[in-house]
């Protein structure tokens, strides 16, 4: 890998559903320690290009590569799944719906697949379990079961999840979505915090005033094309498209 | 003519083991009905069509015929073929597969509906999909339907009296020896009756127990 390798890099990205085009050639490079906003109208295939990355909805066309490596290779059946378990370590997914595995306690929730895939021992598991909670303030509830958490914590669980595979880059797809108003925050930190961190950061949003104060540069997608994309300032206070006028001024009256 | 339960407390000791036995064989062929029936919807659902379709037959031989029958056809039909069980493993076999196959289309809709987002959850982590469905989905649908399964293996216990034909000393056929010998046959099965009752209000109780135990991972 050369330095000119960029970090992510997504060439010609297109998936279609039938006769429906979801994502239209769509391009994009994100460099190491950058934090990228994604925001759109929902059905503008924000969500779908954030899964297309670790191919847990792969393209129709068009490549993704992490570090120079393509992740959606095309390889008989075997070959894939060694290849894309490989690769979805390196890369962490966080879930409007957290996805915590309900039958685990945190602690193993947590440890689970850093156990099986990296084989550690249970001592060092729990090292890492604890120092991954500790990280997102949810130590105290290392004995808990999903079901006794808010969803704040149930999400900042998660979060430690996906970190205990040290991943190079992290996806988060709306993670703040199905959140009550007063528990947003508390994830909010928690991003704020890998963001100062230099965590390689892509996310689906559609909180304007987080992705303006953490991110370093903002797509903004509408029917399966990027519109437009900027620094958050320009994008947000001085828009060169419409329809990202349009979607910024609907957006914004709906959300007070 | 009156009853005489006098002379039930002087065959104690055959009841006893009799309901040994019936213990015995209840545990094994629930065991092999659990795991099996776990084995068998892995098959039904994910295995290739050359292992899918002789289960399918497997499955309907099992649920469209009698178990009484299926015990003959283990225990003395496999001696013709050279395979001469002991009736207790015949037994085992016989219920245990039998169940199987009704708590394998209990986990197989509870696999199904256990949510997407789980399995996604675990391939995104880096997990295979094997280990995903062992370590992730398939204990859930399993907790899901731990009541279910429960019942069935009451129905277990209560079916663990037809091995009596096939010579399994177990309470029922404990019960006929003794009657063959006093001849008081309201006696014994009545006192073989509260014998399976008992069995089965401590078979509840455990049962109660693992699903207290699983109510926290919901």
């Amino acid at each position: 890998m050369t330095d000119q390798t960029p970090f992510v890099e997504i060439r010609h990205a297109q998936k279609s559903y039938g006769d429906l085009e979801v994502l239209k050639d769509i391009s994009l490079t994100v460099q190491r320690g950058e934090i990228v906003a994604i925001i759109g109208p929902s059905g503008s295939g924000k969500s779908t290009l954030l899964r297309a990355i670790n191919d847990l909805d792969p393209l129709t066309g068009g490549e993704i590569l992490l570090e120079g490596v393509q992740v959606n290779k095309t390889l008989p059946h075997r070959q894939y799944e060694k290849h894309i378990n490989a690769m979805r370590q390196q890369i962490g997914m966080v879930f409007q719906h957290f996805n915590l595995f309900p039958h685990l306690n945190v602690r193993d929730n947590v440890t689970m697949a850093p156990k099986l895939l990296k084989g550690i021992s249970s001592k060092e598991a729990d090292k890492l379990a604890e120092e991954q909670l500790n990280h997102v303030g949810m130590l105290e509830r290392i004995d808990y079961y999903p079901s006794q958490l808010s969803g704040g914590q149930k999400q900042r669980v998660a979060i430690a999840r996906a970190l205990a595979m040290q991943p190079k880059l992290m996806l988060f797809d709306e993670a703040t979505s199905a959140l009550d108003p007063e528990l947003v925050e508390e994830v909010n930190l928690v991003m704020k915090k890998l963001a100062e961190e230099h965590m390689t950061m892509i996310i689906v949003t559609h909180e304007m005033d987080f992705a303006a104060s953490v991110c370093d540069r903002v797509l903004f997608m509408d029917q399966g094309v990027v519109v437009e994309e900027g620094p958050p300032e320009k994008i947000f206070k001085n828009p060169d498209m419409d329809r990202t006028k349009e979607f910024l001024r609907k957006h914004l009256a709906g959300s007070k | 003519m009156g009853l005489d339960f006098s002379v039930v407390p002087s065959f104690a000791d055959a009841l006893l083991i009799g309901v040994l036995w019936t213990i015995a064989i209840t545990v094994c062929a629930a065991l092999l009905s659990f795991f099996g029936g776990i084995l068998f919807a892995v098959i039904a659902l994910y295995a290739p069509w050359f292992l899918r379709l002789p289960f399918r037959f497997f499955a309907w031989l099992f649920m469209g015929t009698p178990l009484l029958l299926q015990l003959f056809l283990i225990y003395f039909g496999l001696v013709e073929l050279g395979i001469d069980l002991p009736a207790f493993v015949a037994g085992v076999i016989g219920l245990g597969l039998h169940f199987a196959v009704y708590n394998s289309e209990l986990i197989q809709t509870a696999i199904v509906a256990v949510d997407k987002g789980q399995m996604e959850a675990a391939r995104t982590l880096g997990l295979s999909r094997p280990q995903a469905l062992i370590r992730v989905v398939i204990p859930q649908a399993v907790r899901d339907v731990i009541p279910p399964i429960g019942n069935n293996m009451i129905a277990l216990l209560k079916d663990s009296a037809l091995v009596s034909v096939i010579g399994v000393s177990e309470l029922t056929l404990s019960a006929q020896l003794a009657i063959g010998r006093t001849y008081r046959p309201f006696e014994f099965y009545a006192a073989a009756a509260v014998l399976y009752y008992i069995i089965n209000l401590g078979m509840e109780a455990v049962l109660r127990r693992i699903e207290r135990r699983t109510q926290l991972s919901r």
